[in-house]
């Protein structure tokens, strides 16, 4: 096994169309995988030493960060968890203090667990990735990444730089719950991340609502615009979110949940995930 | 030792009871301590377990030539390499074992009986090569159907796992084998007019899933045995003269040829009381004539090593108005796993024993099934039992309005009470803990919407068994002490507590270590909450003899018969000298050359006289009714320590056992899909509980003293698994208002019967 740190994207793309090649965050999951021989790479190529890729930057149009970032330094920057509550929350949530350090918005994207933390969060907050390719780089919407559990849209050759997250302006709010047995060092059972904004008149101006676990990737609830925009928040229009999220499970029985408690929770989480955006917003 | 136990008790007591350091403390927290996979020996090889992906099979053929052939491959072990033996039973801890089937569950012979059984070992110089050798192993296997739940296991058209297995405790024996090992039952009086006097009963059917002790050290060791046949071994276990003799039994060595030493251990709950490398390493270490270490992974761990019991069990309880129990019955069938020996005898024994009873019977059946087999874990079988009876009793006094604890100090046992498993019982605590729960502020303070209080009690008999000690006053006047029980709690602090509270010195002259099995004769293992009580007797008795002879001493310097000397705070008096003449420990010991040689002692014992200890637990959880998550909220462990030599280690214990209880009452559960494979084999999905889950354990120790021990030390290290059980299922029972009879009380599990209410 072969260990590269390159300093240059362009030496990361080359070295990744490698056969057996794996990039390298945190090592979290790679790490875990790797122990308990489910992995066998033959090349890992660490992130960390690539310009950026551990940077949190505020920006014109909103924040960048960095796709190698650990999750201990987003969920103590004070500006950033300020605008986007929910994100921050999530990614909080991943692991345990030692694991925080370590982890990363890249890696727990691109592991492609279906139960992944950050990404609803993410998803719900309308976040776009900077992808690294062998000519440079593209764009993408990160609900556009995972297509089934352990597989991404990726391209051979392809890493993840970055993401750039939107401006969080006027009365807007986020959230994120999961529903774990435990209180940390689990895995979620179901997952919600809650985005919203509010107009004058205390109406939705926009929302988006993304569960996990419950489907063999993020599920981004469809059709919200008409349910949801320019109405009142009123207990019909949580109850309309409850039934739309429910309908939108596809989950399976596993040692970690069934069918009917996900598809169950998988409402309540949306009920609650959307009560506590909607007050963030209210309060702004 | 009870003459001398009364003037104990009386005496002002200097040092035990106080909370010093302990000595093993620093190395702890410095991680200098070596545990079971800390040691390495040069040429050292690794050793691998090729282990069954089936639950049941028959092994057709094993060919390890290829194996054999790698290059960097040392030995490689099979069933082979084992003599095969009779059908013997002997005791290990509070559990038996047998030899035939314990040479089949290191490694199998004729079958496997459950995914993870060992099928081969191969030794090898590194780790990648050793694995390379496994896939090079060919085994043929002829799958065998499976079953993995006891009433599946006991109907008569089951997969028989062994076609040899007659059901023992039967009359007239069975003539067809089955899945049935045992049989047994203990009670007395007229139940049939005990129920006829109740006014209400209750009748109900439990079920618990199997658990895993969950420590977090995993099996490992480090074998040596020489080209003349000396086996050393180094391991992570309870008992080092057990493992020394269910190995030399295996392999056909005599119990001189192989010498076991103790590492640190990091958590055994009763799980390392029983071999399954041990074994296999010394086997490889014996063909390649080089060390060889071996480490399981947590998933080995979790397949292949013994959790305690699932079970199916039946509860009747019969009551008058006001709460008095007029009979109580039972029926209890444990999970044994592959092999004979679940803890269905002390199980069914301890099921009614918080109670007075007088009629009451407790049936028990020992089942196999396809699952790894069973071992010890904390108070193995009370946990079962007495959740399904302290279940029941927290119903009847939902139906009869009473307080769960008047109901519980009305049926009470105490001293004098003739226990369901036969005997009178001595002084115990069970209404001291009830009393102490009662006044507790818990006990009273108010609860929110969707809370609920559980309280429930437990009792475990707690051994004794045979120990011994040494003692050394060293040439300074300080004081080695050496044990043979490993240190799992702390007992290590409480031997040189003891020792130094006898001799009248600080504790910090007292080195206590724990010695191999070379330096001390036989001691059973560390077990059955015996250590304290059981080694603690040993190591008293030593300082007691070692005093006699250091009084001989300064008779001898004093040329004065040994009647003028007194010993007094870790001096040598002259009795009643008008000018008072002294000897300090120091001195004596640096005159120990001229006084006949080094100043040495010892005690053997067969310690009896263990008593009960008893506790009672309260829970408060909140349950969410819309997800059926369980939080809890406050937790106080009551319990009769009878003397707590080291409180902070007695709390440790309580703590630690309703913790584990809390897991097993909430989350912890083997999953397996329907060829018998484990699906959750890691700690991620085997749910025990982080730290963040419990809230801070609150401890009140009741000391109701032991007479048959010189402090009136009771056992406490298995007690406090009893009670939680039945505390959280009775606290999600009264926080939903629905009676729950399965554990785990899972979210799933809750919110499926919420919605269903
Ligand atoms: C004890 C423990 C607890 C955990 N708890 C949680 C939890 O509560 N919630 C949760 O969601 N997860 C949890 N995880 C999983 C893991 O910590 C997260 O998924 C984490 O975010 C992974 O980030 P990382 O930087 O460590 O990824 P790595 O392990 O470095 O990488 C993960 C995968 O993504 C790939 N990768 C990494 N970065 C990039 C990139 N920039 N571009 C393309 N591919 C990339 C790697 O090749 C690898 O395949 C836990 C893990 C452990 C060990």
């Amino acid at each position: 096994m072969e260990y590269f740190a390159p300093t240059q994207a362009s030496e990361a793309t080359a070295l990744l169309k490698k056969e057996g090649a794996y990039v390298l965050a945190g090592g979290t999951d790679l790490l875990v995988k790797l122990k308990s021989r489910m992995l066998k790479p033959n090349v890992v190529i660490d992130l960390k030493a690539l310009p950026k890729i551990k940077a949190i930057e505020k920006t014109t149009s909103g924040w960048w960060i960095g796709a190698a970032t650990p999750c201990a330094e987003i969920t103590e920057h004070e500006e950033l968890t300020k605008e986007w509550p929910g994100v921050c929350e999530a990614l909080g949530l991943i692991g345990s203090t030692q694991i925080q350090g370590r982890a990363s918005l890249g890696g727990n994207l691109c592991n492609a667990s279906p139960a992944a933390d950050s990404v609803p969060a993410v998803i719900a907050a309308n976040t776009i990735c900077v992808i690294a390719t062998e000519n440079g780089e593209r764009e993408d919407l990160v609900e556009n990444i995972v297509l089934s559990p352990g597989v991404t849209s990726l391209k051979p050759g392809e890493f993840i730089l970055g993401f750039k997250l939107p401006r969080s302006q006027g009365r807007s709010g986020d959230s994120y719950l999961r529903l774990i047995p435990r209180t940390e060092m689990d895995i979620a059972v179901v997952g919600v991340g809650v985005s919203l904004s509010l107009d004058k008149a205390g109406n939705l101006e926009t929302i988006r609502v993304c569960l996990g676990a419950v489907a063999p990737r993020q599920v981004l609830l469809p059709d919200l615009q008409k349910t949801c925009i320019g109405k009142q928040p009123s207990e019909e229009l949580v109850q309309t979110l409850v039934e739309l999220a429910r309908k939108a499970c596809s989950p399976i029985n596993d040692k970690r949940g069934t069918v009917d408690y996900r598809t169950t929770v998988a409402g309540v989480l949306t009920k609650r995930a959307f009560k506590i955006a909607l007050e963030r917003a209210q309060a702004k | 030792m009870n003459d001398m136990t009364q003037t104990n008790l009386q005496k002002d007591l200097k040092i035990v009871g106080t909370r010093p350091l302990r000595p093993d403390g620093a190395d702890k927290v410095t991680g200098r301590a070596l545990f079971g996979a800390d040691k390495s020996l040069p040429n050292m090889l690794v050793g691998r377990v090729l282990r069954s992906p089936h639950a049941h099979a028959k092994i057709i053929s094993i060919d390890t030539k290829a194996a054999e052939a790698l290059p960097g491959v040392k030995a490689v072990i099979t069933s082979k390499d084992f003599q095969d033996l009779p059908s013997e039973f002997v005791p290990a801890g509070e559990m038996m074992v047998n030899f035939k089937d314990m040479t089949r569950n290191i490694m199998a012979r004729e079958k496997v009986l459950y995914e993870g059984h060992t099928v081969a070992a191969v030794a090898a110089i590194n780790d990648a090569i050793a694995e390379e050798a496994m896939a090079l192993i060919k085994v043929e296997y002829e799958l065998l159907p499976h079953v993995m739940d006891v009433e599946e296991a006991e109907k008569p058209n089951a997969p028989l796992l062994h076609d040899d297995m007659i059901t023992i405790g039967v009359e007239p024996a069975p003539k067809k084998p089955s899945n049935v090992a045992k049989r047994v039952e203990f009670g007395f009086g007229d139940l049939d007019k005990g129920f006829k006097e109740a006014d209400l009963i209750i009748e109900k059917k439990f079920s618990t899933q199997p658990v895993h002790q969950g420590y977090i050290e995993p099996h490992a060791c480090l074998a040596s045995v020489s080209e003349d046949g000396q086996g050393e071994l180094w391991v992570t276990t309870q008992g080092p003269f057990v493992v020394r003799n269910f190995c030399s039994k295996i392999l056909g060595m005599s119990t001189s040829q192989i010498r076991v030493t103790a590492s640190e251990i990091g958590g055994g709950f009763g799980g390392k009381t029983v071999i399954y490398l041990e074994p296999l390493a010394l086997a490889l270490s014996r063909k390649a004539c080089r060390p060889v270490k071996m480490v399981m992974s947590r998933q080995e761990v979790l397949m292949a090593s013994g959790p305690t019991s699932g079970a199916k069990i039946w509860v009747k309880i019969g009551v008058k108005k006001d709460g008095r129990i007029t009979a109580g019955d039972a029926v209890l069938k444990f999970q044994a796993g592959a092999f004979q020996g679940s803890p269905i005898g002390p199980g069914a024994m301890c099921a009614f024993a918080p109670y007075e009873m007088t009629n009451v019977r407790v049936v028990g059946y020992d089942i196999v099934v396809n699952r790894p087999k069973v071992a010890a874990y904390r108070a193995p079988g009370g946990p079962i039992s007495e959740y399904a009876v302290e279940s029941v009793m927290d119903e009847i006094a939902q139906k009869l309005n009473l307080d769960p604890l008047e109901l519980r100090l009305k049926n009470a046992a105490k001293e004098g009470t003739q226990a369901p498993y036969g005997p009178k019982l001595g002084p115990i605590g069970m209404i001291e803990t009830l009393e102490a729960a009662k006044a507790h502020p818990h006990y009273s303070a108010p609860l929110g919407p969707n809370q609920g209080r559980g309280v429930a009690s437990g009792f475990w008999f707690n051994i004794g068994g045979e120990t011994c000690t040494s003692i050394n006053i060293n040439e300074d006047g300080t004081v080695g002490l050496t044990l043979g029980t490993p240190d799992i709690g702390g007992s290590r602090a409480s031997m040189a507590m003891m020792a130094a509270e006898e001799l009248g010195v600080p504790m910090s002259t007292i080195r206590p270590i724990i010695g191999d099995t070379s330096s001390l004769g036989f001691n059973f293992l560390t077990g059955g909450s015996r250590v304290t009580f059981s080694s603690g007797m040993a190591v008293v008795e030593s300082v007691r003899e070692i005093i006699v002879e250091l009084r001989k001493r300064a008779a001898q310097l004093w040329d004065v018969s040994i009647e003028k000397v007194e010993w007094v705070s870790g001096h040598a008096r002259l009795v009643g000298s008008e000018n008072p003449k002294s000897l300090s420990l120091r001195e004596l010991a640096e005159a120990a050359g001229k006084t006949g040689g080094p100043i040495v002692g010892g005690a053997s014992i067969n310690a009896t006289g263990a008593g009960p200890s008893l506790a009672t637990h309260i829970v408060d959880v909140e349950v969410d009714p819309e997800t059926g998550r369980t939080t809890v909220l406050r937790y106080t462990a009551i319990q009769d320590a009878g003397k707590a030599i080291h409180p902070s280690y007695v709390e440790g214990q309580m703590q630690g056992g309703a913790v584990q209880g809390i897991g097993w009452a909430l989350n912890e559960e083997y999953v397996y899909d329907d060829n018998g494979k484990l699906l959750n084999p890691g700690f991620l999905d085997y749910r025990v509980p982080v730290c963040s889950d419990v809230p801070m354990i609150d401890t009140v120790i009741v000391e109701v003293p032991n007479p048959k021990h010189p402090y009136g030390v009771r056992g406490v290290g298995e007690t406090p698994i009893v009670p939680p059980l039945a505390a959280v299922s009775n606290a999600v029972s009264r926080a939903t208002n629905i009676r729950f009879n399965e554990l785990p009380l899972s979210p799933p599990r809750v919110l499926a019967a919420i919605e269903s209410r």
